[in-house]
């Protein structure tokens, strides 16, 4: 089993409450969450990151528990080998898109100089077409630019699976139609799991093996990319 | 003549010790107050900006109280042989006092304008938490912050009351620029007032044309 998540947590405070419950197991390596805004996917996706700490449940990726609030298991997002494609991107804006890429390679309280060379990050460079931009600062980029930034940086350190949170959202719709091919060869040729969230039910026909819907705080599940709602267990 | 260029040497020493160790602190400070939630938060921000507020006269006294000879402080360091009253390193903390809440309220104000999710986007890529305010959060506010750390620079440099409640007025060791322009108008020395009246004010013109250009904060965005 790739995904197996049993997430509970009450948000809010001063009257507005918001209670996520999700629970799904899933063994797709293209797996969306699709759901309206505000549904909870993002908490979702933040719990399995790490970002968020459910107070309830775990979070299991291919049989090794990230967070399991009954043994006492929390590991910290640094220590989780994630990536995480947020829906703006959040490139450092003061660094440059080579030094942004190179960012999780460089250990230490220093950034990569911007001469900083490592043949990782000129391989994703490379294979994003990113070379010629590779001194520009994330302020001089395109949106399609900017999103291939946000993955290489995000592939360079060879997570075990990726997030993506609303990857098209921030781009034009003939763009989002080719980026959404490229992500999904991408998924094909790396063979990292992927799940995507989105409310945009063209990302769910051109990416998703597996659909889980999420709405106000939970979850159905349902097989290939039939939407049809299918009882969740729990 | 040459006193003005002694006490202008030591004003320059007084507020530049007082800078670092403000700009320590207050980044520090301002650091947490913009990440951490807790209990009392406003108030002990609110408690940190009184030096602003406070006569210096004031601070001066709270001073004396707490690294006098007899102070709570002072009392101990009395002990292990460190006098601070009456020296230029009682300056630097009356200075440093002063200047503390001009780089304490810049750096929290620039530190929230950071986007937390730059700093969630470091953790998950493996980024240690000490590391990520060195490489992400500091670069980001470093220009908020650089405005406040001059304007704490300029008021170091124009520190009177607790300065001279704590360190005194002794020519060459503790009388700084501000304190040897009240001493020599008080001696009738007209020309070495005007010398030193115009030495200090081309210096705090000079900081503040450099505040004023690093002020309007470049909002680092959402790329």
């Amino acid at each position: 089993m790739i995904w197996d998540l049993d997430v509970h947590k009450l948000m809010g405070s001063n009257g507005h409450r918001f209670r996520l419950d999700i629970a799904f197991r899933s063994d797709s390596r293209r797996l969306v969450l699709f759901g309206p805004s505000g549904a909870g996917k993002s908490l979702t996706l933040q719990a399995i990151a790490g970002l968020l700490r459910p107070d309830a449940g775990h979070v299991r990726l291919e049989g090794q528990a990230l967070f399991d609030a009954d043994r006492g298991i929390d590991l910290p997002p640094q220590q989780r080998r994630l990536a995480y494609l947020f829906q703006d991107y959040a490139l450092f804006p003061h660094l440059t898109v080579r030094q942004n890429v190179g960012f999780g390679l460089a250990g230490g309280w220093r950034n990569p100089r911007r001469h900083f060379r490592h043949e990782m990050v000129e391989r994703w460079l490379r294979s994003f077409e990113l070379e010629a931009l590779a001194d520009r600062y994330p302020d001089q980029l395109s949106g399609g630019q900017r999103q291939r930034t946000a993955l290489a940086r995000a592939l360079v350190s060879e997570p075990r699976a990726l997030l993506l949170d609303e990857p098209f959202a921030a781009l034009d719709s003939q763009l989002r139609r080719r980026l959404r091919a490229e992500l999904a060869e991408l998924q094909q040729r790396l063979s990292t799991p992927m799940v995507l969230i989105t409310h945009d039910e063209a990302d769910v026909q051109a990416f998703a093996d597996e659909v889980v819907c999420i709405d106000a705080g939970s979850a159905t599940q349902a097989v290939g990319n039939e939407l049809a709602a299918q009882a969740a267990p729990a | 003549m040459e006193s003005a260029w002694v006490a202008l040497g030591l004003s320059l020493k007084v507020a530049l010790w007082a800078t670092a160790f403000a700009m320590v602190f207050g980044v520090a400070v301002g650091y947490a107050l913009s990440r951490w939630r807790f209990p009392g938060r406003e108030l002990l921000d609110s408690l940190l900006l009184l030096p602003m507020v406070l006569p210096p006269t004031v601070l001066g006294y709270y001073l004396l109280v707490l690294v006098g000879r007899r102070g709570w402080l002072g009392g101990w360091l009395d002990k292990l042989g460190i006098h601070l009253i009456f020296t230029w390193q009682g300056a630097v903390i009356a200075a440093t006092v002063v200047a503390f809440p001009f780089v304490c309220k810049s750096a929290r104000a620039a530190f929230e304008t950071v986007d937390p999710q730059f700093e969630q986007a470091a953790r998950v890529l493996g980024t240690p938490e000490p590391a990520i305010f060195f490489r992400v959060s500091l670069p980001l506010a470093w220009r908020g912050i650089l405005a406040g750390v001059l304007l704490a620079f300029a008021r170091a440099l124009g520190e009177f009351g607790a300065t001279l409640m704590v360190a005194g007025s002794i020519p060459g060791k503790t009388q700084t620029l501000s304190i040897a322009v009240y001493e020599a108008v008080q001696a009738g020395q007209d020309e070495t007032a005007n010398l030193l009246v115009l030495i200090t004010s081309a210096c705090c013109v000079s900081v503040l044309l450099l505040a004023g250009r690093l002020a309007p904060l470049r909002l680092v965005g959402r790329n």
